[in-house]
């Protein structure tokens, strides 16, 4: 098992849950190890069905955000499905700003998201 | 037109995107005790994190050598952000949409749009190494 820093990763299922350790996704040193840990999740691990919940994260910029949309290209690649859930309103704005609530399927909460992976 | 301000604060500060949190903190803390509400203290805080990593990244290539100058200001009803870089600039009307169906799964490209979602009023000088941010309080 993969020693995580920067999540904190468990299992229901067949799906891997992910909670962030950090309460803001800042820095770059932390962005890039927290990016690595996610795609090792992936590519190390072997895992498919990915879900983010974001209840302990307040803060977000856009350097996390492009290693959400590398995590979801290499979910996808290995046939899997990336969900996120539990974002708060003012980074659930970000993603339709951005429009990345097209790109991810964002559930409201962690129920939600694992009620549709079994579907 | 300086002198409606009655909080400022300019500092200097390396191209090392490890001290943006650092350097926003004094005017998060300016806003949040002046009572501004929560999602403006986001969008703000959004606004500053992209404008400097852009200014860090894109402006100086992260050249230790070369520094990014900061300037924030308040009042009881706004905020102004200066943000300078010692790059050569660049024309913001090159940047690709990055919503465009051709760009929406690309990593990168969506500072610009949050710092102008979230912000007032955004400008930037004619040679584009500098960007003026301004937010008003919501309610």
């Amino acid at each position: 098992m993969a020693v995580h820093r920067r999540l904190e990763v468990s299992e229901v299922g067949a799906v891997t849950v992910v909670r962030f350790v950090d309460r803001k996704i800042l820095d770059a040193a932390n962005i890039q190890e927290l990016g690595d840990e996610l795609f090792g999740l992936v590519e190390q691990e072997s895992r498919k069905n990915l879900l983010l919940n974001f209840s302990n994260v307040e803060f977000m910029s856009s350097a996390a955000l492009n290693k959400l949309i590398v995590l979801n290209k290499k979910v996808q690649g290995v046939g899997g499905k990336l969900r996120l859930s539990n974002l708060r309103p003012e980074i659930y704005d970000v993603f339709v700003i951005t429009r990345l609530n097209t790109v991810f399927d964002i559930k409201a909460d962690e129920a939600d998201a694992l009620a549709a992976f079994g579907k | 037109m300086d002198d409606h301000w009655n909080w400022s604060s300019e500092l200097r500060i390396p191209s090392d995107t490890s001290v943006t949190s650092e350097a926003i903190e004094p005017l998060l803390e300016r806003l949040q005790s002046a009572a501004w509400n929560p999602r403006d203290v986001f969008g703000v805080h959004l606004a500053v994190e992209e404008a400097l990593v852009n200014a860090i990244k894109h402006g100086n290539r992260e050249d230790l050598s070369k520094s990014v100058h900061v300037a924030f200001r308040t009042n009881q009803e706004c905020v102004q952000i200066e943000i300078a870089d010692e790059g050569p600039g660049f024309d913001p009307g090159t940047v690709p949409d990055p919503t465009d169906a051709d760009h929406i799964d690309q990593p990168n490209g969506r500072g610009i749009m949050l710092m102008r979602s979230f912000m007032s009023r955004v400008e930037f000088n004619d040679l584009g190494n500098r960007v003026l941010l301004e937010k008003c309080r919501s309610e």
